[in-house]
């Protein structure tokens, strides 16, 4: 039992050996810039940009130290102006379609917007069958 | 044929299942290549990242001699474990030159006082600014770069002995 208590007290102030810097977070990486409108929309783009550090998160939501410095990156760049779909193409440019969770409609991904249509389509088909047949009993 | 299609929403589901449980229980983890090879060095201009050493901009590469930028850090292990192959590279007469993430004077200088300095330049990159420019997504990548600016080649993680050979023959190629 003490043992168990020593080793949760050991783990609950044991620091991580983490491969990050010891630099200061960039400019804007965790605080909202002024204008509200700015931020809205700074918002709404770091919500579907990917970290590439932790993958399948945010930038936004990603605690790793590239995914601050994009956010960084994204708010400044908003703040002078740029509209977010130039940032996003900016960021494809380096990264691959990869880096947005907002995919672009080209001759790899049009089934993710066709295949809802055929597969209601389908849906659609089978319920008038049945129904067809339902009314001649 | 019938009494072999009512299996079929089975299959299908176990199918889904087995596809969805193996992304759960081992998720992909892709690296993620600069999309940059063949082009242009992206422009930059940055400070020394370490005193007494020159810093690093984009006009100064771009001086008709293929290249390699590196994309280290103090604070990265593997940077560690690639310094020797970047010394024996930079032996043989190939330019060098760094760029330093969220790094401070003080590590940078202790790091490459403990590790060997193979840098005709660093830049230091406080914001990682250059890195994402370049489309790197951790340290260490080095960057193979031709005479006209154009980036070759991306290597990414650290430098093992087995990849040098490579690396001078595409810098042989890159002229």
């Amino acid at each position: 039992m003490r043992k168990a208590a020593l080793a949760a007290l050991l783990l609950a102030t044991a620091s991580p050996l983490l491969a990050d810097s010891l630099m200061p977070a960039a400019p804007y990486t965790n605080e909202q810039l002024p204008d509200p409108k700015q931020e809205a929309a700074a918002k709404h783009l770091m919500e579907s940009l990917r970290c590439l550090v932790c993958q399948g998160q945010s930038i936004a939501d990603s605690d790793a130290e590239m995914a601050g410095d994009m956010r960084s990156l994204v708010r400044t760049r908003i703040q002078k102006g740029e509209k977010p779909e130039d940032i996003r193409k900016w960021l494809i440019e380096r990264y691959g379609d990869w880096v947005s969770y907002n995919p672009p409609l080209d001759a790899l991904t049009w089934p993710l917007w066709v295949m809802p249509i055929l597969f209601l389509g389908i849906g659609v088909w089978i319920v008038s069958g049945r129904l067809k047949r339902r009314n001649r009993k | 044929m019938r009494r072999l299609l009512i299996w079929a929403p089975l299959a299908l589901f176990i199918a889904f299942f087995v596809v969805f449980a193996s992304g759960l229980i081992s998720p992909e983890s892709k690296t993620i290549r600069s999309q940059l090879i063949g082009k242009p060095m992206p422009t930059f201009a940055l400070a020394p990242g370490v005193p007494g050493k020159p810093g690093l901009s984009s006009a100064e590469l771009a001086n008709g001699k293929p290249h390699l930028v590196n994309v280290f850090a103090s604070w990265c292990i593997p940077c560690i474990a690639e310094a020797p192959q970047l010394e024996q590279l930079a032996q043989a007469g190939v330019p060098i030159y760094g760029v330093a993430i969220r790094d401070r004077p003080e590590d940078l200088a202790r790091f490459l006082a403990r590790n060997g300095d193979p840098y005709r330049a660093i830049g230091g990159d406080p914001n990682s600014s250059v890195q994402i420019a370049l489309g790197s997504s951790g340290v260490p990548e080095t960057f193979i770069v031709d005479g006209k600016g154009i980036i070759r080649h991306q290597h990414i993680g650290d430098i093992q002995p087995q990849d040098v050979p490579g690396i001078m023959s595409a810098l042989g190629a890159a002229k």
